[in-house]
């Protein structure tokens, strides 16, 4: 964790999270940084929390104690327009999606950019068809509705969504669950391209170990309420702690890497 | 947001030179400054008609994301159609990829609007016509499938769903006594003083007693109750089958053997048949207690009086007639209900409308169903 703290696009300090009145403490001073520029996956046990961070980072959990700063702002204390200026520098891809179930295709893209911008009705279809095809769908899903399209194609639109104010920090709640291996694979070749073109850094949540080996940079490993472990993947390779071990050297770790 | 751009905003910059033209960009071309951009780029297109070479120097550009290639990338096309020989200079390796990513993007399709004709209008009076020859097929539908549920039931008491019927009866019956007796109550005591005011005239006063027990017993206790079961359980219904259909838990029940219409819609709408006549009783009496005691402090009628006026006003036919309505009322509002909820579809615009639908037609047919009893009773002479 020996990160300057200028090269940190999030760093989170002593964090709890509790629920229940404090009944049950699912974060425990944790402490986290996320440098820009980068990929970082974040993984743990079901149930850990993984989830729960994220959500609190963004703002959607309270916290109990601790600090949240992200590009410079400490969220916790900031107005509401630094708040703002904040939430439109970041995108974020939810598990499920959540796109907006009335809106066309069209319509889910353009509505953060009609919210922040006053462009040209042109120009927006453009840019609409510019981010569709960035994350690998065609121009006539636009018309379509979200209940008319595929898991998969519901995370990409989602991401789409996401992108579509050019954030610089993207936060991904599990983006290849559901997909097969093929289309996961291609969302996570799609991550690193949108990384690589737009400098974007990308907050990943994930299950997946394929993702893990091949498009992420850093590994934060979440295991009672703290982050255990950071670092690339050849040090959770050799990392001893149980849970890690298990992960990496399982039955289904040693596919991917065979 | 026009107010930041004073300083550090992007510029692109012309230089003649004979037939050729040099466009200098700089400063930060991303989304924040999208609307300047695209006036800059709008007046060079519009500009440079003339021009055989174009050069389009962006080495001076601060920052580009999405926005600012998409921007250059339509000006180039602009400038090609009008036969230029374009160059782009001083793209960093960093950007080329992304500007590479918005060279494939392809037309917009237009948007699928439909243009306001006359038959177009007369084209949805048509369908919504249509729909409501749908409506009563569906209700049918439903009632038919109903009675085969409630037969294969009957058949087999073990598939019975007490739990289920006792659940939904606390939710639609004994949650909702509070409210309904405070309602009735209140229309009660409505009635009895707008009587008392407009009777005290002719001096006949003690009539509101029966206008009190005739109407309470016979119409508005068991209309208003039902009306109230309406919008409090009927749209509850509605939204509650409707969301498990948006989530496929239907076709999930489905799926492992079970008939949805027994498991779901049956145990509801035999809620509904126990609870909306228990609901009335209990509405008609606390109408009664109200116009009672406004007739009371308000009228200076003694409560015996007021007991002994009403035994002789009313006989059990009323009671009778108004309380045989209410569960053919409960069937209707039920039904309604469920087959709206099994008609929403994804959205969540789909489960607004179904449910206002529910209550809106659930309302009408209690209307509906209080007139055509009015007729009937009328001419078997009750």
């Amino acid at each position: 964790m020996a990160v300057a703290p200028g090269d940190a696009i999030i760093s989170v300090r002593d964090l709890t999270v509790e629920f229940g009145g404090g009944k049950t403490r699912v974060l425990n001073s944790l402490n986290l940084d996320v440098k820009r520029g980068e990929i970082l996956g974040f993984v743990g046990p079901s149930g850990a929390g993984k989830s729960v961070l994220m959500r609190t980072i963004i703002g959607l959990v309270p916290k109990r104690t601790g600090t949240i700063e992200v590009m410079g702002t400490e969220l916790g204390s900031a107005d509401l327009a630094a708040r703002r200026a904040v939430e439109r520098r970041w995108g974020i891809l939810f598990q499920h999606g959540a796109l907006f179930s009335s809106l066309s295709v069209r319509q889910n893209i353009q509505f953060p950019v009609r919210e922040y911008l006053d462009v040209s009705d042109r120009l927006l279809d453009e840019i609409t068809i510019a981010k569709l095809g960035m994350v690998g769908l065609k121009p006539e899903v636009a018309n379509r509705y979200p209940s008319e399209l595929s898991g998969g194609m519901i995370k990409r639109v989602a991401l789409a969504r996401a992108l579509a104010l050019d954030p610089e920090l993207v936060f991904l709640d599990e983006p290849t669950s559901g997909l097969d291996p093929i289309g996961a694979g291609d969302f996570d070749e799609l991550v690193m391209t949108l990384q690589r073109t737009l400098g974007l850094t990308v907050f990943m949540v994930t299950h997946d170990l394929d993702s893990l080996y091949t498009a992420c940079d850093r590994i934060a490993v979440l295991g009672d309420g703290k982050v255990i472990a950071v670092g690339s993947i050849d040090d959770m390779r050799a990392s001893q702690h149980p849970w890690l071990k298990s992960y990496f050297h399982g039955k289904r770790a040693r596919a991917v890497v065979t | 947001m026009r107010g930041q751009i004073v300083s550090g905003g992007p510029t692109l910059e012309r230089m003649t030179q004979g037939d050729a033209l040099a466009l200098y960009a700089s400063g930060p071309w991303t989304a924040h400054y999208a609307p300047d951009l695209e006036k800059l780029v709008g007046e060079v297109e519009q500009l440079t008609s003339r021009n055989k070479r174009v050069l389009i120097d962006v080495s001076k550009i601060a920052k580009l994301d999405t926005f600012g290639a998409w921007l250059i990338e339509r000006l180039s096309r602009s400038l090609v159609t009008t036969g230029a020989e374009l160059r782009i200079a001083g793209l960093s390796a960093n950007y080329a990829t992304l500007v590479e990513e918005v060279r494939r993007v392809k037309e917009a399709p237009p948007e699928a609007r439909e243009p306001f004709t006359i038959r177009g209008m007369l084209e949805r009076i048509g369908r919504s016509v249509a729909d409501i020859g749908d409506t009563f097929i569906g209700l049918i539908e439903m009632v038919g499938a109903l009675l085969m549920a409630f037969w294969t039931v009957v058949r087999h008491p073990s598939r019975f769903r007490f739990t289920s019927i006792v659940h939904h009866l606390e939710q639609v019956c004994w949650r909702a006594v509070p409210i309904i007796v405070l309602i009735t109550f209140l229309i009660g005591c409505i009635i009895a003083q707008q009587g008392l005011f407009h009777f005290r005239r002719f001096g006949a006063d003690v009539f509101v007693v029966d206008m009190l027990g005739v109407l309470v017993l016979r119409e508005i206790g068991v209309l208003l109750v039902a009306i109230m079961v309406a919008g409090r359980s009927g749209s509850a219904y509605t939204a509650e089958l409707g969301s498990m259909k948006m989530r496929e838990e239907i076709d999930a029940l489905r799926t492992m053997g079970f008939d949805p219409i027994e498991v779901l819609v049956l145990p509801r709408i035999i809620a509904l048949v126990i609870g909306l006549p228990a609901l009335t009783f209990l509405g008609m009496m606390s109408a009664l207690y109200g116009g009672g005691l406004v007739a009371w402090l308000y009228g200076g009628v003694e409560p015996e009086a007021f007991l002994l006026r009403l035994r002789d006003a009313i006989s059990i036919d009323h009671f009778v007639v108004g309380m045989i309505k209410a569960p053919f009322m409960a069937i209707v509002i039920g039904i309604v209900a469920c087959v709206e909820g099994m008609l929403v579809r994804g959205s969540a615009e789909s489960l607004g409308q179904h449910t206002t639908s529910s209550v809106v037609k659930g309302i009408f047919f209690v209307i509906v169903m209080d007139g055509i009893f009015a007729i009937f009773f009328a001419s078997i002479g009750k």
